[in-house]
């Protein structure tokens, strides 16, 4: 009788301490910001390569605008798991305009050099205003599964 | 005979008394009975018509109630500016009906974007005044959580739906991105919660567990002044109090940071009404209803003194 409690009390402090070891105590980068150099991002989609474990996050090292801000609709160029990978943006915290959605993470889904997905589903809601964007984002609509 | 009698006395004496006390939910209560029953003495009564309420149906708010962006800021701008900006806001609310709702737990579907899109989240902030108001929305959708700033006055908004009507203990709600997602998430197909059109608005006393420390804001320190965390649970009684180190209680002291909106929102009120009440005469007869209701709005003023002056501390509450 005593024992699956004291088997569950175990389990739970090992949770515990499992969830203090893994948590940083302090914050690692601006809360609010857009995509620019050195930004960790999170692949949404389910492409082997974004969703294998990695000791290390991808990281943005390159944005293909301007002015070196990337904003939902920009390519950037990711190390991801030591190798060079090209991705798109399709969510970040930063507000953008009025009415349009503020996202709790910075999300990207991998891409070709010649602009198509690596994965086949997007697994997070796509902004409705990647739509009206001019640039060729048809495939990258196409597998995209909820627009908010 | 004598008992039945007896008996029918007895209804009438309570159905006066009805009468005489004036509820507020009068008009749910038939006294008509009252007149017949005095015609023929004890012969027969008909019995009064059930009265059914729906409660699917979203009354008209009979609440003295003030959006918050009418009052103008406090500032050397021409007062004209906000004249004209009331009166395109007037305009607006006469095509769209804009509920009451506060920074609380309030859902409301904008649709958006050529082909509408619905969006259900709970409203976290209200910023802005006059024609540039603004409201958040937050959910978690697919354990991502989403929030949308809307402006409230922006034509590509077609309706606006409150599904819950309730406030919260604090009058911005950004702590919802730092605590655990069950607190901001909302069900899409959730179905709204009747609402009665008169008496105080519920006051949600829940308070919300935290992620582990480190938060987009120190929540904590007096400057945002939280009622709606659960602080205990994430910081010790020492923190607690080293936050303190930052309050500045002689803020509460500085007589030129007052200020009154009182009398000013009794105005502005009044000129809402009444553009309200003008611009449903002068247009067309598919206006009517909303015509009542404006009216419905004017005569129970007198009603509910009492809330009104709840309404405006709340206003200035949210001010």
């Amino acid at each position: 009788m005593a024992l699956p409690q004291f088997s569950r009390s175990l389990t739970g402090l090992l949770v515990d301490a499992s969830s203090i070891v893994h948590h940083r105590t302090f914050s690692v980068s601006a809360v609010a910001a857009a995509i620019q150099k050195l930004t960790r991002v999170r692949v949404v989609d389910n492409s082997t390569l974004g969703n294998t474990p990695f000791h290390r996050p991808p990281r943005v090292i390159h944005v293909y605008t301007k002015n070196g801000v990337g904003k939902v609709g920009d390519r950037v160029l990711l190390a991801i798991k030591g190798q060079k990978k090209k991705a798109l943006i399709v969510g970040h915290k930063m507000p953008g305009e009025r009415m349009t959605p503020r996202f709790d993470s910075n999300n990207v889904i991998l891409i070709e050099d010649n602009g198509n997905p690596t994965g086949t589903r997007i697994k997070v809601p796509v902004p409705t205003h990647l739509r009206n964007m001019e640039g060729d984002y048809s495939k990258v609509l196409a597998i995209a599964g909820t627009f908010v | 005979m004598a008992a039945c009698t007896k008996g029918v006395g007895k209804c009438i004496f309570s159905l006066r008394l009805l009468r005489s006390l004036q509820l507020q939910h009068e008009r749910f209560l038939s006294t008509s009975m009252c007149r017949l029953a005095a015609g023929n003495d004890g012969k027969f009564i008909p019995p009064s018509k059930p009265v059914i309420i729906d409660k699917t149906q979203t009354a008209a708010s009979l609440r003295k109630f003030l959006s918050p962006e009418f009052i103008p800021p406090r500032q050397r701008a021409n007062p004209l500016k906000f004249t004209i900006e009331r009166k395109d806001m007037i305009r607006r609310r006469n095509v769209l009906n804009i509920p009451e709702f506060y920074v609380a737990v309030t859902m409301a579907d904008p649709n958006a974007s050529g082909k509408t899109n619905r969006f259900v989240g709970i409203c976290i902030q209200r910023g802005g005044k006059g024609l540039g108001a603004t409201f958040i929305l937050r959910n978690i959708i697919e354990n991502q959580g989403i929030e949308i700033c809307y402006e409230l006055y922006n034509p590509r908004i077609q309706n606006i739906e409150v599904l819950k009507l309730e406030k919260r203990l604090d009058e911005s709600l950004m702590y919802l991105r730092d605590a655990l997602s069950e607190y901001s998430t909302v069900d899409p197909e959730m179905k709204p919660v009747p609402i009665s059109p008169t008496g105080e608005v519920p006051v949600n006393k829940m308070r919300v567990r935290m992620r582990p420390k480190p938060w987009s804001k120190r929540w904590e320190r007096p400057k945002f002044n939280i009622k709606g965390i659960r602080f205990e649970l994430c910081l010790t009684p020492e923190k607690m109090e080293h936050a303190q180190k930052w309050a500045e209680p002689w803020r509460e002291y500085d007589m030129l940071k007052e200020y009154d909106t009182s009398k000013l929102e009794e105005d502005i009120f009044r000129e809402v009404q009444q553009g309200m009440s003008n611009y449903t005469s002068a247009s067309g007869n598919w206006c009517n209803v909303q015509r009542s209701q404006a009216l419905l709005f004017v005569s129970s003023i007198s009603l509910l003194y009492i809330m009104s002056s709840f309404n405006v501390i709340a206003l200035r509450y949210l001010h």
